[in-house]
């Protein structure tokens, strides 16, 4: 108890020096933490997809479309309990700064696939009876506005003209790792059209998505998708939806993988401000250890006050850090929510907060604490002066 | 009478352990700033030099990439006979209409990427001089023969020469490999036009590059194409068209950048900060002695923040000493607007230098100005009795 005390009077003694670091501290927790909660929303579709639900697109790339009639091939292949179909319909809204996913889909399975996007009956029967109806994510709605029944246009980058549609409903997630941005209409409003102005695009999906019945059945189901089509003009590529969505991660994975290590560097240049500031301690105090010394005690506990008072002041940091992260989390996601839907501190951020206020205190008291205890009593003494 | 700036040089030595903590946790904030601005700056620069100032690219209007666009035959044919197209060696005109697509391949190391494929005529070859055979020879038209660029033969896998890619139910042989210097063709495959389209079953070109046979006709050729009746298309300098296409990846890199700094910098500064207060604290003796002397209060304020100033000059130094191996690296990845593989190298421009400097040097300012403020107001008396 006595020397939990000393270590908090050695900690605050000089409160300018403490304050300015523990400040420091708190900084580098919170850049850490908004960095880790950052690479976690770029990973959040992953996490988000399912292990039952299967998409099948074109082996070439992905903007290579696929026929319509593989839907009843599809369909007919064991273990496949449902089948949609859509395409990224890439439409602008007003201008290219309001970006948000836009997709045309057949409503009534993809509804079904989808269970995570609520939608009341009403709105759901709406949607599915009008052709040019639209629904939209609750925070898309409520970004720019719209209210049932409204009229909205995007104009069309890879389906060239201009496109109207109704808003026939608003969804909500599940719960809160479900995206709440994205757009969704009738496929066959934008077949009807392409049939119209140019009918060699016209008949043509951009993907399928496939339930299972079971998800131990997955592996197979989709082996028998992609053998069905082999050595035909489209052939498929079939896989889960965790393992698309991870291979649009792994495309930008330079990026993800800069600001991982930029989120070591901040520990690093935190870590060296906390060295400064006990090297500083240590050598003010040298006299202090060298009293303690002629005391009787060992350089065993001299070390161990040394590292307890790097760990007091790089916990207090890291705490203060920890409690500031949640509201800086939530007005960031506010202001990158075109980027990033979801936006959610987790439990591991936290842990590893508390294992970097660990590394600081450890690695910051090591050079002070070896100078500390090797230090001769004459010599300590002498210096007071 | 101003304090030398020796006096301040060796304080830094005397102590220099903390001298050293202090310096790096500058030269790291240093150091991920340049790497940052390096970063936007080499994208930008691949871009702007695939383009070339006197080409023209043609593009459906709206199509924000060559992969969203299309142009039938028909209006290629009228653009084709633009009179602003210059002529070339044996009287053609030089124009190349062109299809660019998709396709996924297997990266190095993991996962697919995309990958440009781009058909080209025999005309696209002298209208991007950048692009240079390095190894085996150039595709025979009609034939399914490919090359492909140094950084897509570098980072994937299966696309060395002799190596066969299948797609559209056909066997593709990369007979060659070119080097388009630091350009975005580096990062493509190319390919006979009229086979790449039979192959995909794409019946329309998806862009058209011409060159102008005067940089000034620039303007009257998109006049002419954008008021034509008869063409749903828009024409932009390559220039242009190319960094358009930088410009979001670009300003994504800065503003992450630039944000990540800031926060940085407060590490950085608050260090500094605790470096220069307990300097000042150390020394509250000499400070009154100098003072004694007759040195004036600003003479003091000045050696505290030159001290200041010269952390913040080895702290940039060293972190841009280290940036600066940094240009040896090659970055690929996605560009998020044209969804295609891209590799850059990081840049380190003289502009970057003077601004990072000048960010390390303000770091240093902030850092030193309390401290040395405290200094230069102590009272003599006050300050010779400390001692």
């Amino acid at each position: 108890m006595l020397q939990l005390k000393i270590l908090f009077r050695n900690a605050f003694h000089n409160k300018l020096r403490s304050g300015l670091t523990i400040l420091g501290i708190t900084v580098a927790v919170l850049a850490f933490g908004l960095l880790r909660t950052v690479i976690g929303a770029w990973y959040a579709g992953v996490d988000a997809a399912s292990a039952s639900r299967l998409v099948t697109r074109n082996a070439i790339s992905i903007i290579f479309p696929l026929p319509i009639a593989y839907n009843e091939k599809i369909r007919q292949i064991a273990g496949v309990k449902l089948v949609s179909y859509g395409n990224w319909f890439g439409g602008i809204y007003v201008n290219e700064k309001n970006f948000f996913p836009n997709f045309c889909v057949e409503p009534r399975t993809y509804m079904a696939i989808y269970p995570e996007f609520v939608l009341s009956p009403p709105e759901k029967k709406a949607f599915f009876s009008d052709r040019k109806g639209f629904v939209a994510g609750r925070k898309l709605a409520a970004r720019f506005g719209w209210k049932i029944g409204d009229q909205v246009t995007l104009k069309g980058t890879i389906f060239p003209g201009n496109w109207d549609f109704v808003l026939r409903g608003i969804y909500r997630g599940r719960d809160q790792t479900v995206d709440e941005t994205q757009f969704f209409f009738h496929w066959d409003y934008l077949n009807e059209t392409m049939k119209r102005v140019s009918p060699g695009r016209a008949e043509q999906v951009g993907f399928y998505m496939i339930t299972v019945a079971r998800p131990d059945l997955a592996p197979d189901v989709a082996l028998s998708v992609d053998r069905a089509f082999k050595n035909s003009l489209a052939e498929t590529l079939t896989e889960t939806e965790k393992a698309f969505n991870q291979g649009f991660i792994a495309m930008s994975g330079a990026i993800v993988t800069a600001i991982q290590m930029v989120s070591f560097v901040v520990i690093l240049i935190i870590m060296a401000v906390v060295a400064n500031t006990m090297a500083m301690t240590t050598r003010e105090r040298i006299g202090d250890y060298a009293i303690m010394k002629t005391l009787g005690f060992g350089g065993g506990s001299i070390a161990v006050m040394i590292f307890g008072e790097s760990l007091v002041i790089a916990l207090t940091g890291c705490l203060t850090g920890m409690i500031l992260t949640f509201p800086a989390a939530k007005a960031f996601g506010q202001a990158l929510s075109n980027f990033f839907p979801i936006f959610i501190v987790s439990a591991e951020t936290l842990w590893l907060d508390l294992l970097a206020a660990f590394l600081i205190a450890f690695f910051a008291a090591i050079i002070p604490a070896r100078h500390a205890v090797r230090v001769g009593i004459a010599e300590g003494l002498r210096r007071i002066g | 009478m101003a304090i030398p700036l020796s006096y301040s040089m060796r304080n830094l030595w005397k102590r220099r352990l903390t001298t050293i903590l202090t310096v790096s946790g500058m030269a790291l904030v240093v150091f991920v700033f340049a790497a940052v601005l390096m970063m936007a700056a080499g994208l930008q620069k691949t871009l702007v030099e695939t383009g070339s100032d006197d080409n023209v690219v043609v593009v459906r209007k709206g199509s924000t990439s060559e992969v969203m666009s299309g142009i039938d035959r028909r209006q290629a044919s009228i653009v084709e006979m633009l009179p602003q197209v210059a002529i070339g060696g044996e009287g053609r005109r030089l124009v190349a209409k062109e299809v660019v697509v998709l396709i996924a391949l297997p990266k190095r190391g993991a996962g697919n990427s995309n990958v440009v494929v781009r058909g080209v005529q025999e005309a696209s070859i002298p209208l991007r001089p950048q692009v240079k055979l390095v190894a085996g020879r150039l595709f025979r038209m009609g034939s399914s023969e490919i090359i492909v660029g140094n950084s897509i033969a570098k980072g994937f896998t299966g696309v060395g020469l002799q190596g066969t890619l299948n797609w559209g139910m056909r066997k593709w042989t990369v007979v060659g490999i070119f080097d388009a210097g630091n350009t975005g063709f580096s990062s493509e495959i190319w390919g006979d036009v009229d086979q790449v389209m039979q192959a995909f079953r794409r019946p329309v070109y998806s862009s058209l590059i011409f060159k102008l046979n005067n940089p000034a006709a620039f303007p009257a050729s998109k006049t002419a194409i954008e008021t034509d009746p008869r063409l749903t298309l828009e024409a932009k300098q390559e220039t242009r068209y190319y960094l358009d296409q930088s410009e979001m990846m670009a300003k994504f890199l800065r503003i992450l950048g630039l944000s990540l700094t800031v926060i940085f910098s407060i590490g950085a500064i608050i260090g500094a900060m605790i470096t220069m207060y307990s300097a000042v604290a150390n020394r509250i003796g000499e400070i009154g002695t100098m003072r004694a002397l007759g040195f004036r209060r600003r003479s003091i304020l000045a050696a505290f923040l030159a001290e200041s100033l010269l952390l913040g000059v080895i702290g940039g130094g060293t972190g841009l000493f280290f940036a600066s191996f940094m240009q040896f690296i090659t970055v690929s990845t996605v560009n998020f607007q044209t969804f295609s593989e891209l590799a850059f190298k990081f840049t380190l421009t003289g502009r970057i230098v003077l601004q990072a400097m000048t960010f390390s040097l303000v770091m240093g300012f902030i850092g030193g100005m309390l401290p040395a403020l405290r200094a230069s107001r102590m009272k003599i008396v006050d300050a010779l009795r400390a001692a």
